[in-house]
């Protein structure tokens, strides 16, 4: 088998990672919190990152600022785990057959797929940081007057009000990035394998 | 008796010019404010200190857990008292703790705290304590830093030489400080001797939940027996119990009961005892005594009345019980880390009496026996004894070793501690306390690897060096570093109650071992819990309102009720549905005839209230949760007996966990 189509396959299968992996974190520091709070999230679900109880406290201290409680499950759940099944098969299948063409074909589409990803995540945080119950408990306004949202950062850190929030891909995440970038070098290896035959 | 306490000052007098005395007091306090002493004993904000120490309420029946070299209080753990602070003996879960076969006892005499042990080490499972006035030993966890177990004694009075506990935890003691009829009978007092009897019990821990039960009593002759140890290393397999008022009066025993130029240390092979109970010795007899255990997954205690206990006549078991002479009324009986000194702290006695167990085995195989007592061979002084410490300082009361064969004693009438090396019976160094210490504690001192950086001495006498607090003055501790050949005085510190003996372990082996931090809520199998708020609710069962509510910040669900009735009964099941460390949540109710209770996450508790006034009566949180805690409130409707207001509860205007 050509260097170019064992790339592709495993860089593929790389992407199973995120079934066993966390794709990405928030935790919230704060100096009650010595253990901060923390969230992981995984292709199928959400789980307290460094107690079983994080989000149930989580959602405690939000509800003070009338943020919504982080839901037990989202549809996206459903839809990034058939992706990522698909593609991860796809890949391999791809890997297999070995049509260098086809294997930035796979790149660019689950590059595509990867940014709706994030700004299907970008929106579910800017909701959840901006569509505040208007009985909430307390109101804090920006300087400019505007009512104050609580979105954390897509990615980086951000102080709001008391805590750092923190906001960064984790294992599955990181996985999925070096699986992809071995695709990538796929397409370019099996171009160069091409070319000399 | 002002003649006795004249001649002990007197007394005490001469001894401090015969043996140099005590260092001036202005030496003493100068060390102490030093810069060295100063820095050992500075715990930095956030920093931990290196040692646990749980040192005994005395009189007020609870057990308060410090830091070493800190000094600071941490927690007071109720044991043998009730403790509105905690809601403990009020609440409906925690009453049956308390229970005794006199009914409840509000109010203990905590004693001894010792720590459970493994191959002759503290591992920090659990700390026992004694209680002496209504005889008990209660077990605390040191997971939860809870009371999980207290047992009656029965049969004993004045339960003194307790709760010290054996090298692998196979058994922990109770012995009986004032003889008395055994059973109890209605008889002469004047006729007690020969008469009354001492138990001495020996109570079984079970390896995994630490549960505790009376294996056997030996019924030994009617002294008093004050203190005990039991062996180690070599040792192991024997208890040592001192005795005095081998006299056996029974009125103005300060004079009567210091007759004596001798009273004895019992030694107990239990191994052998144990053996012969396994293999159906012993007598069952008829008794009451109440056994109270703890559930952490019902958040609840239960008492079971026990009926019968097992006695052991010494004479049926041969060869298993000698006493030692001692010189005069030992008080502390002390076994050194190798397990070879027995030490018989004679309180009245010009000397220290060692006795050497090697010794001790010998005079057994050789008979040298000084006739009996009660049919109990009495070993010949010189055939037992391996020495004495000769004018060490005026009543000794405590010995506890370090690693390197060196023992300090306590001594309360020369208030000073003393250090000196067991082996060569010679005095090393002395340094005063103030005032007329007790005991003494060393961390893992009653142990075969006592952790010997420091010492505390706990005084019973503190007069002017605390600011004054009116005639009640508090006791007090001392820290000494001991790592040096001279003990350095580095801190004082006030305590709680009488400072009765003290435990101490290395912080490590706790921390290590994940104390808890919540209750789980999955967990709780309280038969009046709710696991969320769509489970609150009220219930009525004839002139009984049970609520079943929920807290969590910053609210109580239902925080509106009304139907309640005057005549009723209402039975608050408060769950905490918090599941986040450091979280409790306080209730109290106006007109309430109890304390306010502290609920930890997790945890449901119960207190009642008998509502005798028309109103509506308010109910709050009492421990300052959250930034919404002045919020956390609620109301009670009470209506008349005979009303017809419907029973209601609800939340922000719904039912809970009917809206969806």
């Amino acid at each position: 088998m050509k260097k170019s189509n064992l790339l592709m396959i495993i860089g593929s299968f790389l992407l199973l990672g995120l079934f066993v992996f966390p794709l990405w974190n928030i935790t919230l520091e704060a100096p009650q919190y010595p253990k901060p709070l923390g969230m992981d999230i995984y292709i199928n679900k959400f789980i307290g990152a460094n107690d079983e109880f994080d989000i149930k406290n989580i959602n405690l201290m939000n509800h003070y600022v009338g943020m919504q409680y982080i839901p037990e499950t989202i549809p996206e759940f459903k839809i990034f785990q058939i992706v990522i099944a698909v593609m991860s098969i796809l890949g391999i299948i791809i890997g297999f057959t070995g049509k260098y063409k086809l294997f930035l074909g796979w790149f660019i589409l689950m590059s595509l797929l990867g940014i709706a990803g994030m700004y299907d995540f970008y929106l579910w945080e800017y909701d959840y940081g901006h569509n505040l119950d208007p009985n909430a408990i307390m109101k804090f306004t920006n300087p400019d007057g505007s009512v104050m949202g609580f979105q954390p950062p897509l990615w980086g850190s951000k102080q709001i009000l008391n805590f750092i929030a923190h906001s960064y891909p984790r294992e599955g995440a990181v996985m999925m990035f070096i699986g992809m970038g071995m695709t990538f070098l796929a397409f370019l290896l099996g171009r160069k394998e091409a070319n000399k035959s | 008796m002002k003649t006795i306490i004249k001649s002990f000052f007197l007394l005490a007098t001469v001894a401090l010019i015969s043996c140099g005395g005590p260092e001036k007091k202005s030496t003493a306090s100068k060390g102490a404010l030093s810069g060295s002493a100063a820095e050992k004993v500075y715990v930095a904000p956030g920093e931990h200190d290196s040692h646990y120490a749980f040192i005994s309420g005395g009189f007020s029946g609870q057990l308060a857990v410090y830091g070493l070299p800190s000094g600071r209080l941490f927690r007071v753990i109720p044991v043998f008292s009730q403790d509105p602070e905690k809601g403990y003996g009020y609440s409906e879960e925690t009453k049956p703790m308390l229970m005794t076969s006199h009914g409840f006892v509000p109010w203990g005499d905590s004693h001894h705290p010792d720590i459970s042990q493994t191959n002759g080490s503290v591992d920090g499972r659990w700390v026992f304590i004694n209680e002496n006035n209504t005889p008990r030993i209660a077990r605390i966890s040191l997971k939860t830093f809870e009371t999980e177990e207290i047992i009656e004694i029965p049969n004993s009075a004045g339960n003194h030489s307790s709760s010290f506990v054996t090298e692998n935890s196979e058994y922990v003691v109770a012995g009986t400080r004032f003889s008395v009829p055994f059973p109890q009978r209605d008889m002469s007092i004047k006729d007690m001797k020969g008469n009354f009897s001492g138990a001495l019990s020996f109570l079984k821990i079970d390896k995994e939940s630490g549960k505790m039960n009376i294996d056997f009593q030996i019924k030994m002759p009617g002294f008093n027996y004050d203190l005990s140890h039991p062996g180690r290393g070599k040792s192991h397999g024997w208890f040592f119990f001192s005795t005095y008022n081998t006299e056996e009066s029974n009125t103005l025993m300060e004079v009567n009961a210091s007759q004596n130029d001798k009273d004895f240390i019992a030694a107990i092979n239990w191994k052998k005892i144990a053996e012969y109970v396994k293999n159906g010795g012993g007598k069952k007899m008829p008794a009451n005594y109440a056994h109270n255990t703890w559930d952490d997954h019902t958040h609840t205690a239960t008492t079971v009345m026990e009926k019968e206990v097992l006695v052991v006549d010494p004479k049926d078991v041969p060869g298993a019980i000698y006493f030692l002479p001692t010189a005069k009324s030992p008080h502390g009986c002390d076994v050194d880390p190798t397990g070879e000194y027995i030490i018989g702290n004679g309180k009245l006695a010009a000397a220290m009496t060692v006795h050497s167990f090697t010794k001790m085995i010998k005079a057994i195989e050789d008979k040298a026996f000084d006739g009996d007592a009660y049919g109990i061979p009495i070993i010949k002084f010189d055939a037992v004894n391996y020495g004495m410490l000769n004018q060490p300082g005026l009543g000794p009361l405590h010995t506890e070793f370090d690693t390197r064969g060196n023992g300090y004693t306590t001594f309360f009438i020369s208030s000073e501690v003393v250090k000196w090396n067991v082996k060569d019976l010679k005095v090393i160094d002395r340094h005063p306390v103030y005032y007329s210490v007790g005991h003494l504690m060393i961390p893992g001192g009653n142990s075969r690897t006592p952790d010997d950086k420091y010492l505390v001495a706990m005084n019973k006498i503190t007069k002017d060096r605390y600011l004054p607090t009116g005639p009640e003055v508090c006791q007090s501790a001392q820290l000494f570093d001991i790592s040096g050949e001279k003990m350095e005085l580095l801190l004082d510190f006030p305590t709680i109650g009488e400072p009765h003996y003290a435990a101490g372990i290395s912080a490590q082996v706790i921390k290590d071992a994940n104390p808890t931090k919540i209750f789980k809520l999955a967990d709780n199998k309280h038969p009046y819990a709710v696991k969320s708020e769509a489970e609150t609710k009220v219930v009525r069962k004839g002139n009984e309102v049970h609520i079943y509510m929920s807290m969590i910040r910053s609210h109580f669900s239902p925080d509106n009720i009304e139907g309640v009735k005057v005549g009723d009964k209402v039975f608050f099941h408060v769950t905490n549905l918090e599941q986040d460390y450091d979280v409790p949540h306080g209730i109290s109710m106006i007109g309430a005839n109890t304390s306010e209770l502290l609920i930890m996450p997790g945890r449901t508790t119960t207190f009642t209230w008998e509502p005798k006034e028309v109103g509506v009566w308010p109910f709050y949180c009492t421990d300052f949760c959250s930034a919404l805690h002045q919020e956390m409130q609620g109301y009670v409707r009470v209506s008349p007996k005979g009303s017809n207001t419907p029973l209601t509860y609800t939340l922000d205007g719904d039912v809970p966990g009917e809206e969806l």
